[in-house]
């Protein structure tokens, strides 16, 4: 496993890691929390710290050892957390998931709230500036190369290098506990920091090894016998154990002249025992009592990275691990089992059963065309292929499935430092944490939420000031919502605060050029002026929003996604975002639709009906304009043929069908095609790769026949429309209110 | 005559030679990834002539470029007698239709000669060298000018 590996699984149980972090310290916060959180809190801490320390991540280290000292304390009941130190905690919780970040990111930046915070917790530990010192020596101890095996390959050659004046020698009989691997600590770590130190030569004791029969993976039989020459002080030493102060011994020796290879005098009861005791066992006759350095080596090395990388996930496990305690702990929930799986190997996997989807609509298209019955055998098997296809792919679509629950939480932080930074209070309150949506979702999900949660603190609640003016209380709150809702996923962004201010949006937009300046827009209008680019309402640039990224991005963002983003708004209530999400990103229903002779998809989720209209429904509007009329109200009608231009200038009659499209943007649109033919799941596949953006068209899907159908883009084929876009608008205006009864 | 730069002397290279409106050309084989027969190919709107559209290559979806028509020789009439190349350019794969593809063609640096600077049509610079083959010389063909222009700007 090559060092970049290692750090990817050390940022994914970060992950891991600082969700229960946040989680523990939400509750610590809430009152909810049990010894057992403050525990969880502390390990995740102390995981994290050490893995750090591995990495040679500094800050990172600097800062999980003091928030550790205060855990610790609150751990031993030394300290009984106030109000205040609670949301210390919590706020060190967030630094942390921020320093992982940055580190992730390959940045040593220092995050500006952290002087603050270490400051905070300086004086929660009791020990601020002893403490500061021991966090400096932490950091060197931490400062070493990680896994470095090399020092012990190397230590072969300086093997008989005298001994110099001045130099010290230690002994050092390390007895491993069975808690050795479970803690997560890695001999073979120690050992190339000693090495770092001085001149080290290591002697390993196999005699505790048991039977093969009796070996528990997850224990450490091994013990060792270190010496150590060098100008070295017993602290320094004692600091590479500071966390196996139990598990060894360590004896200054005045000779410096001392052979290292002499037996080192026999501590530790368990060694002297076996001593004693007989050879019981053929395997361990056979392992020689003096083995030779290289054979040590080849053995750490086998013996201790398997248990370390099962054991490294343990701290979320470790208590039903161990038998004994996990009966007395019988009431904790058990922890689910997850299986970390590279997410290439998902996507090639849903690839191939998108492909399986395809070759079955081939097979029945082709088995329908030779004519057969469709109550023949071969025809309801065939049903039972289409059937089990669909459930594979449904399986093989919930592995990417991923609860929103670490995406609300990352957004937690975002309100709090966010409240922070401008001196409001500000509560996020999530709801439907366990809604599953695609992995790709959840990832692109994150920018786009983060800043529209921002732009709710900072423009959407108000300030404490305004808040008790108008009689609210001083805390504002923010709702997070997911749920399912037919096929979708919405996601809805809720603030109390003083909601769109209309007035100032259109003067804005009027001052930009956006809009006419005798521009008559409805309310639902001026709101969606928002998302228009160019666009930002922040009277003076704060550094949290208004960076000149605006609402535009984050609409671009989620219609990347195949997504919506709506807003409505009331005056003195609050502000509501709503994002609607299809479940996945690679499959899809759609209409099949014929056009000028081609073969198209439509989106099933923006098609409201289809018509075959009556040829006194079909109104001349305009030179060449037409308009639907469909109970009382008035639809544009847009040839799709032309407006694709497959065909130009064909008529629209009414031996066209018309399909009525939803567009989030500017209502109702019919578009005329000549036939649909189908209504199916289409396997979504982008052009992008080897094609480019092209204007209304999303994306292809390949047909039964194992052609490819282009899928249309709804809200792009009304841009495309141009004029028809004003002429929409006008009819809105003249139909006001109507339009939306008829959703 | 000067030798292009992008080959040296002692480089032994394969190329596959083929037709287009009449003329040959030739690709350095190591960017052809097979050979198909046309097929009818799904039309995209708003697309430059010379891209007739895409076609399904078992389940990746690829565009289909006219070479006659994007060197300027004039629109080809497709038949299944036509040949489409499936040809990757840098991370991205096309296939060019063309007349017919001829021969694989083995020679040395030396051999290529450099390409008078002189484009065809619009496309200056896409020519990178020619070579000398029994009937006349073969044209090789620089990657860039076979993607459908959306993608000639990121390429």
């Amino acid at each position: 496993m090559s060092r970049d590996d290692l750090k990817a699984t050390f940022f994914a149980e970060c992950e891991d890691l600082l969700e229960q972090l946040s989680e523990g310290s939400q509750n610590m916060i809430a009152g909810s929390a049990d010894d057992d959180t403050v525990n969880a809190i502390f390990r995740a801490v102390h995981s994290i710290k050490g893995a750090a320390g591995a990495f040679g991540l500094e800050n990172l280290v600097t800062f999980a050892h003091c928030f550790e000292t205060v855990l610790d304390r609150v751990r031993s009941g030394e300290l009984v957390p106030d109000t205040d130190a609670l949301h210390t905690i919590l706020r060190s919780s967030d630094m942390l998931a921020d320093l992982v970040e940055l580190a992730q990111a390959d940045s040593t930046e220092i995050p500006e709230a952290m002087p603050a915070i270490l400051d905070k917790l300086n004086e929660l530990s009791g020990t601020a500036a002893e403490d500061a010192g021991d966090a400096a020596a932490d950091m060197d101890f931490f400062g070493f190369q990680p896994l470095v095996l090399d020092p012990l390959g190397e230590e072969g050659d300086e093997h008989t290098a005298p001994a110099q004046a001045g130099e010290t020698c230690f002994r050092i009989r390390l007895t491993a506990s069975s808690d050795l691997f479970r803690n997560g600590h890695d001999p073979v770590l120690l050992f190339s920091e000693l090495a770092m130190l001085g001149h080290l030569e290591t002697r390993c004791d196999l005699s505790a090894l048991p039977e093969a029969d009796a070996f528990d993976p997850e224990r450490c039989y091994l013990n060792w016998d270190l010496t150590l020459r060098g100008q070295v002080t017993e602290d320094a030493v004692r600091d590479v154990f500071m966390f196996l102060e139990d598990l060894c011994q360590i004896e200054a020796v005045d000779d410096p002249g001392a052979d290292g290879a002499e037996p080192v005098p026999d501590l530790s009861p368990p060694s002297v025992a076996e001593e004693t005791a007989p050879p019981q066992v053929q395997f361990r006759a056979a392992a020689p009592r003096e083995t030779p350095p290289a054979p040590i080596e080849l053995a750490l090395g086998a013996e201790t990275r398997a248990p370390v990388s099962a054991e490294t996930r343990a701290p979320v496990a470790a208590e039903p691990v161990n038998p004994a305690k996990g009966a007395a702990k019988a009431a904790s929930p058990v922890p689910q089992t997850t299986l970390r799986v590279d997410p290439e190997r998902v996507d090639r996997l849903i690839n191939t059963v998108g492909e399986l989807i395809i070759n079955q609509a081939v097979i029945a298209q082709k088995l329908q065309e030779t004519g057969l019955a469709s109550n023949s055998d071969i025809m309801s098997d065939l049903d039972d292929y289409q059937y089990l296809a669909r459930e594979l792919q449904e399986g093989v679509m919930a592995i990417r499935a991923q609860p929103v629950k670490p995406l609300f939480q990352r957004m937690q932080r975002i309100v709090r430092e966010a409240a922070d930074k401008l001196g409001k209070e500000v509560v996020l309150v999530a709801e439907g944490e366990g809604t599953e949506i695609d992995k790709t979702l959840v990832e692109r999900l994150a920018e786009p939420l983060t800043h529209m949660i921002r732009n709710a603190v900072d423009h959407g609640i108000e300030s404490a000031e305004k808040r008790i003016a108008a009689g609210k209380p001083v805390m504002g709150t923010i709702r997070l919502s997911a749920a399912h809702r037919s096929g979708d996923v919405l996601i809805e962004i809720a603030d109390d605060g003083a909601g769109l201010n209309r007035k100032r949006i259109l003067e804005i937009a009027v001052s930009k050029g956006l809009v006419p300046a005798d521009a008559k827009l409805s309310e639902p209008e001026i709101d969606n002026l928002l998302f228009m680019a160019g666009f930002s309402t922040a009277e003076k640039v704060t550094n949290l929003s208004g960076r000149g990224v605006g609402m535009d991005v984050v609409k671009t963002a989620i219609t990347m996604l195949g997504g919506k983003v709506t807003i409505s708004s009331r005056p003195g209530e609050g502000t509501l975002f709503s994002i609607s999400l299809p479940l996945t990103l690679a499959v899809m229903d759609g209409m099949v639709i014929h056009a000028a002779g081609q073969t198209l998809v439509a989106p099933l989720s923006s098609v409201l009906e289809t018509i075959r209209p009556r040829p006194q429904d079909i109104v001349p509007y305009g030179r060449e304009g037409r308009l639907l009329s469909i109970r009382g109200t008035y639809v544009p009608i847009v040839h799709l043929g032309n407006l694709l231009g497959f065909t130009c200038g064909d008529e629209i009659s009414s031996e066209n069908i018309l399909i009525l499209i939803r567009s989030e943007r500017s209502g109702h649109v019919a578009l005329a095609v000549d036939e649909i033919s189908d209504q199916r799941q289409v396997v979504v596949k982008s052009l992008e790769g080897n094609y480019g953006v092209i204007e209304g068209i999303s994306a292809a899907t390949i047909l039964g026949d194992g052609r490819i159908a282009l899928i249309i883009d709804t809200d792009a084929i009304l841009t495309l429309a141009g004029d028809l876009g004003r002429d929409v608008a006008l009819i809105e205006e003249m139909q006001h209110g109507k339009t939306a009864a008829m959703v | 005559m000067a030798r292009p730069q992008q080959w040296s002397e002692d480089d032994v290279l394969e190329f596959v030679t083929l037709k287009a409106g009449g003329q040959s050309y030739c690709i350095e084989i190591t960017q052809i990834r097979e050979i198909r027969r046309w097929s009818p190919v799904t039309a995209l709107p708003q697309a430059e002539s010379a891209v007739l559209g895409v076609m399904n290559l078992r389940g990746a979806v690829i565009p289909i470029v006219d070479l006659a028509a994007r060197l300027g020789l004039g629109k080809c009439d497709a038949s299944p007698r036509h040949v489409i190349m499936v040809v990757a350019v840098g991370d991205k794969t096309v296939g060019l239709l063309v007349d017919s593809v001829s021969e694989i063609l083995t020679v040395s640096g030396e051999q290529i000669c450099e390409a008078p600077a002189m484009g065809h049509g619009d496309l200056p610079n896409s020519i990178l060298g020619l070579i000398s083959i029994e009937e006349g010389m073969s044209r090789i063909l620089s990657p860039s000018v076979l993607l459908p222009s959306a993608l000639r700007e990121v390429a």
